[in-house]
This record gives C-alpha cells, sequence and structure tokens, in this order.
C-alpha cells in the first residue's frame, strides 16, 4: 500500500527500522524489523522459519545495500541454496559478490566429548569474522536451540546465549533468531525470554484440507504493529502476507473515465463510460453476453493499456475464440502484450493462494483494467466474511492504484441475489444487470445501469443485440417497448 | 599457531596404539580456559600419549577464518585428525577420564590405556 514509505519515515526517528522486503510485512510492521536490534521468528516444524530469514537477507542484500550472514545449525548449504531457487533467489551469486555468507554448523551430527570448562567463544569468533568480511548488516540464525541439544552444558548455553545477543546489538546486527515452538510457550527453550525487542509467529494449520499459513506479530517494543493473524503465503516470489486492507478509506479518486467499449452504453453513464479506479459489477442470468459486455471494455482499454483478464470459466483461446463471433479481436491484444489472460478455477486454491496470486500477477502485468469473469466460483470457496474480506481486499488494492476493476457474476434476478452476492455488490461503485427477456414470441437481451456512484446515469432499461459488430443498445423507440421496459 | 613436536616416545605402551596422533587445540587468545586448557594437554601428552605425537595451538583471534573452516564452536576445543575417526572433545581438558576417551584411548580391553606411573590430576 502506498502509506508504506511516509509511515516507515515518519517513525524512522524515534524507532529506526529495517525494511524485510516481504511483501505485506512491512506494511503490519509500519516499515520492518527494528534495526540493529534481534527479532524472534517462531513456529512449528514447516512454517516457514527459514525461509523467512532467507528472504530477509536476501532481499536486504540484493535490495537494502544491507549485506547478511545465514548461520544455520540444521540444513546444509546445499539444502538452504536449492530450498530458495525455485524463488529466484540465487544463493552462490549472491556469495559470489559478497553480500551473502552461509556458514553452516552441523551440531547434531557432531559428537562432542565434553572435559571441563568451556564457552561458546568459537562461535563469536566465527560471526565476528563473517560480519567483519562482507560488513554484513544482517544476520539469522536458524536454529540456534539446537545447541541444547548438541552440548550438555545447559548453563553454559544460557549464559552464553545471553552473551550473543548482547554482542549482536553493541555490532549494531539487525538480526533474526528462529525458534521451534513448544509445548505452552513460544519456544521449547524459552528463548523469548532473551530477546524482548519483536517476537513474530508463524503458525501452519489445515482447515478443510485446506493449507493456510498465518502470521502474528506478538511482540514489537516501541512500535506500532497490526496485532491480527494474518494470512501468508509462500509463492513463487516468496513469503507474502496478506495485510488486510488498511482501515481507513483514502484512496485518491479519479475524475478521469474509461470506455465500456459500447458507445451507447457510454453515453448512459454520462458519455464517457465509468470513472478510473472504480469497480464495475456486471451481472445477469445465464446466456445473457456478460464475458461478451467485460471484453468490449477490455477491447477499449487495450488500445493504449494493459489488461489483465482473470477467466475462471473458459479457457484463454477458448475466449479469444468466442469474442471474435463478435468481432472483438482479442488475440491481437494478448500478441501485443497487452491483454493477459490468467485462467484459472477457483476451487483449486484457497482464497489466500488466490489473493497472492492476484497481487502477483497485477505487480507483474501492471493493468489499468482488470477483468474478474465470473466472481461466482469463488462465492463456494469460503464463508461469507471471508469471501467479502477477499473481495475487499482485492478492490482496496486496486483503487490504491486507480486500476479499474470489472467483476460479473452469474444472477438471474437481483432480487434473488445470494447474501453473499450482496456482500460483493455493495463493495461494487457502478452495477450493470443484464437479463434475457421473452416477449412477443422473441428472445431479447436487456440491460440496465442498477447504481452508478458519483454521476448521473441512465435509468432506462436498454435492449441489445449481440452481432458479428458486438454489444449494440438499441435505440429507445416505440412506445410499446420503452412502456414495457419502465414497467420492469 | 606453534607446533609443539615431540619426538617418538619409548613407552612400553606403543603396541596398542602406534600411529602417530595429530591433536589441535583451539584456543581464544589466553582467556584462563585456554591455558588451562593448554597446560592440561601438555601434561596429558607428556604422561599418557605412548606413541609420537603433534600437537598445534590455534589462536582464534588470530586466525579467525579457522572457526568457519574447522568447524569450531565452543572454546577450548581439541580435534584430534589422527588417527581416525576425527573427534572433538570441548572444554578446558580438566576432566582426563573424558580426554582419553575422546581420543579413543582406551584398549581392546575396555581398560583406559595409562602409563603405570600415572597420578589422576587433582
Amino acid at each position: 500500500m502506498p502509506k508504506k514509505k511516509s509511515s516507515g519515515q515518519t517513525v524512522s526517528a524515534e524507532f529506526p527500522k529495517a525494511p524485510t522486503g516481504i511483501q505485506g510485512l512491512d506494511d503490519i510492521t509500519a516499515g520492518g524489523l527494528p534495526k540493529g536490534r534481534t527479532t524472534l521468528v517462531c513456529g512449528g516444524p514447516g512454517c516457514g522459519k527459514t525461509l523467512f530469514g532467507m528472504e530477509f537477507l536476501v532481499r536486504g542484500a540484493l535490495h537494502m545495500g544491507e549485506p547478511g550472514v545465514m548461520l544455520a545449525f540444521e540444513e546444509t548449504a546445499e539444502e538452504l541454496t536449492q530450498n530458495v531457487r525455485s524463488l529466484g533467489f540465487d544463493l552462490n551469486q549472491l556469495i559470489k559478490d559478497n553480500k551473502l555468507i552461509l556458514d553452516t554448523i552441523p551440531i547434531e551430527a557432531t559428537e562432542f566429548e565434553e572435559s571441563g570448562e568451556y564457552d561458546l567463544e568459537g562461535l563469536f569468533v566465527r560471526l565476528g569474522d563473517s560480519i567483519d568480511s562482507i560488513g554484513a548488516k544482517r544476520i539469522v540464525l536458524d536454529t540456534i536451540e539446537v545447541l541444547f541439544g548438541g552440548l550438555s552444558n545447559q548453563g553454559i548455553i544460557r549464559s552464553e546465549l545471553r552473551r550473543l545477543f548482547h554482542w549482536l546489538k553493541n555490532r549494531n546486527m539487525t538480526s533474526i533468531v528462529t525458534g521451534e515452538r513448544g509445548e505452552g510457550s513460544l519456544t521449547r527453550q524459552g528463548l523469548e525470554e532473551y530477546v524482548s525487542d519483536c517476537v513474530i509467529l508463524l503458525d501452519h494449520r489445515v482447515n478443510e484440507q485446506m493449507s493456510t499459513r498465518r502470521l502474528r506479530v506478538i511482540k514489537y517494543r516501541g512500535s506500532l504493529h497490526g496485532t491480527n493473524e494474518f494470512p501468508f503465503l509462500i509463492g513463487q516470489q516468496g513469503l507474502s502476507v496478506l495485510p488486510i486492507t488498511s482501515l481507513k478509506i483514502e484512496h485518491n479518486i479519479s475524475e478521469e473515465k474509461v470506455s465500456t467499449g459500447v458507445p451507447q452504453l457510454d453515453e448512459m453513464f454520462g458519455g464517457k463510460g465509468v470513472y478510473r479506479g472504480s469497480t464495475v459489477l456486471v451481472t445477469g442470468g445465464v446466456g445473457t453476453g456478460k464475458t461478451s459486455l467485460v471484453s468490449h471494455f477490455a477491447e477499449a482499454a487495450c488500445r493504449g493499456e494493459h489488461v489483465l483478464y482473470f477467466a475462471f470459466e473458459e479457457s484463454s483461446p477458448q475466449i479469444i475464440r468466442n469474442m471474435k463471433s463478435i468481432g472483438l479481436n482479442l488475440g491481437k491484444w494478448v500478441n501485443k502484450g497487452l491483454l493477459h489472460i490468467e485462467s484459472s478455477r477457483p476451487s483449486l486454491f484457497g482464497l489466500e493462494s488466490h489473493l497472492v496470486n492476484f497481487y502477483n500477477a497485477v505487480n507483474t502485468h501492471h493493468p489499468k483494467l482488470v477483468i474478474m469473469d465470473p466472481i461466482n466460483d469463488f462465492l463456494s470457496i469460503g464463508s461469507t466474511r471471508e469471501i467479502k474480506a477477499l473481495f475487499l481486499r482485492m478492490v482496496d488494492f486496486l483503487k490504491s492504484r486507480q486500476i479499474t476493476l470489472i467483476c460479473t457474476g452469474l444472477i438471474s434476478h437481483v432480487d434473488s441475489a445470494q447474501e453473499t452476492e450482496v456482500g460483493v455488490s455493495s463493495l461494487a461503485d457502478t452495477w450493470i444487470h443484464l437479463s434475457n427477456l421473452e416477449f412477443d414470441g422473441e428472445h431479447r437481451r436487456q440491460l440496465y445501469i442498477l447504481k452508478s456512484r458519483g454521476m448521473a446515469h441512465s435509468h432506462q432499461v436498454r435492449q441489445y443485440t449481440m452481432s458479428h459488430q458486438g454489444i449494440h443498445l438499441d435505440e429507445i423507440s416505440g412506445r410499446h417497448a420503452s412502456n414495457h421496459l419502465h414497467g420492469l | 599457531m606453534s607446533h609443539v613436536s615431540q619426538a617418538p616416545s619409548t613407552s612400553k605402551r606403543d603396541s596398542a596404539k602406534n600411529s602417530p596422533y595429530h591433536l589441535t587445540l583451539y584456543v581464544a587468545g589466553h582467556s584462563p580456559k585456554s591455558r588451562l586448557a593448554m597446560s592440561n594437554l601438555h601434561q596429558l601428552c607428556e604422561t599418557r600419549l605412548s606413541s609420537k605425537y603433534t600437537v598445534e595451538i590455534v589462536d582464534l583471534l588470530r586466525e579467525p577464518k579457522r572457526a568457519r573452516l574447522d568447524q569450531i564452536v565452543a572454546i577450548p576445543t581439541l580435534v584430534k585428525k589422527l588417527p581416525p575417526p576425527l573427534k572433538k572433545i570441548i572444554g578446558d581438558l580438566s576432566n582426563t577420564e573424558k580426554v582419553l576417551v575422546g581420543l579413543d584411548l582406551y584398549d581392546e580391553s575396555g581398560e583406559v590405556i595409562l602409563s603405570s606411573a600415572m597420578e589422576p590430576p587433582p
């Protein structure tokens, strides 16, 4: 969200922060992790702790000019490198560029004989050397608790860990310590006693066979932070935390309008179409031409802007073929790279995955217009509240970027709309309804504008036809039709 | 780094383990623990290592890179590279029994190989 930067700056005087670069996390922590201090990241096995740490280091090294050190007790350098390769992180290159050091300590594999007093100065020396050799500003210790299993003198480990955290602070290192979640405590060895600045809990659960990952900032000394559980995903571009949208509604509002692609429909909105950055809902029964209408929107926008089309029922070639029959050559825009059609079935993913895919696609293609056709299948994959929240996030995300959103929904009669559908429709700024009408032994199509916030619009019900020249709204002529339609 | 090499000793016990010992002691500066480990090791080598041996002392404060290269975490650490297998003993080596176990200084009967003249350290 755009407020990220400003809020990060306003608090930076008091609480310097180190941006993680992890999508969404810097939003809920108002700028990142406490700079020069230690953050505890805890959670059960497989919750993404190591990846969290790796991404913090990689993004720091790549984008914030802060080299980093990874001290891994459980994985080998090869495993670590392999695990993040799929996310596009090339650790070997970073190591070559002196931006990253991977140091692995296979504690459990090593048998120590203990004879007399010792300390962990060796660990300090190697960390100090690694930090100095690349000028590291960030460090991840993953998972230092393993020391408790490898060494028998718990008292020494505890006092040395305390010394280590002081030492890291004195060296002004922004650090992450990971810890395995324990029974009745955040970590098995009570690491939270040593780390008092920031604690983040990761969680991985399975609900109705759908796995969800959640993140919660339990504690952040001296800083505001979101206290909710935020869903997060491990996607193709790393971790993504999905903040529930900004509580405030403060989008920039555009006076500019974008064409619907149907000149007569533009006229119904006062001549030029709908507001840029608004949310348009197109509903209608089976075969009323919802996809055709949104394809007009797409076609009009493609004359100069990028369009992202999420197709949830049809494949890209199918849409292109079908739209050819009404004279819309979408294939041309696909070839020109202006129209991106993403086809997938909503039920294949959880709601959160959808949101992340959605964010990633928008961030990749930078569209000015986004189409979701249709949204009905979404309504089946979560509770009303969840779906409304999902749409709220999508709508806010797009509005904050002045991207126009067009959704289609299969609703035969506006009055019969389900609770969820009503919930979603309340987010729409403009609602166009299409319907079929059997009349005088003929099958006719008609549309009208249910609402359009902030603009005068026609209240007429207009008949329209679909031909090889696209959608065409009939002129309002003939008392018969007009009277009848007004009577609806 | 300093090397302390000993000539082959003529102990009557050298038949049990007569391959040469290669030991490395990692310390950090002249801390009390480090000094104690050095003196304990010296005494142990003198009195109980019947075959020839080499001791290398590595001061990590002077050679910090070796901490990572040689996988050192705790200080002091004694590493037996030869004869195989590689063994690590951490601590100031004040518990001689443990050191001997760590160095595989047991003979076939399970007895610790001791020079007859040895008294356990105080």
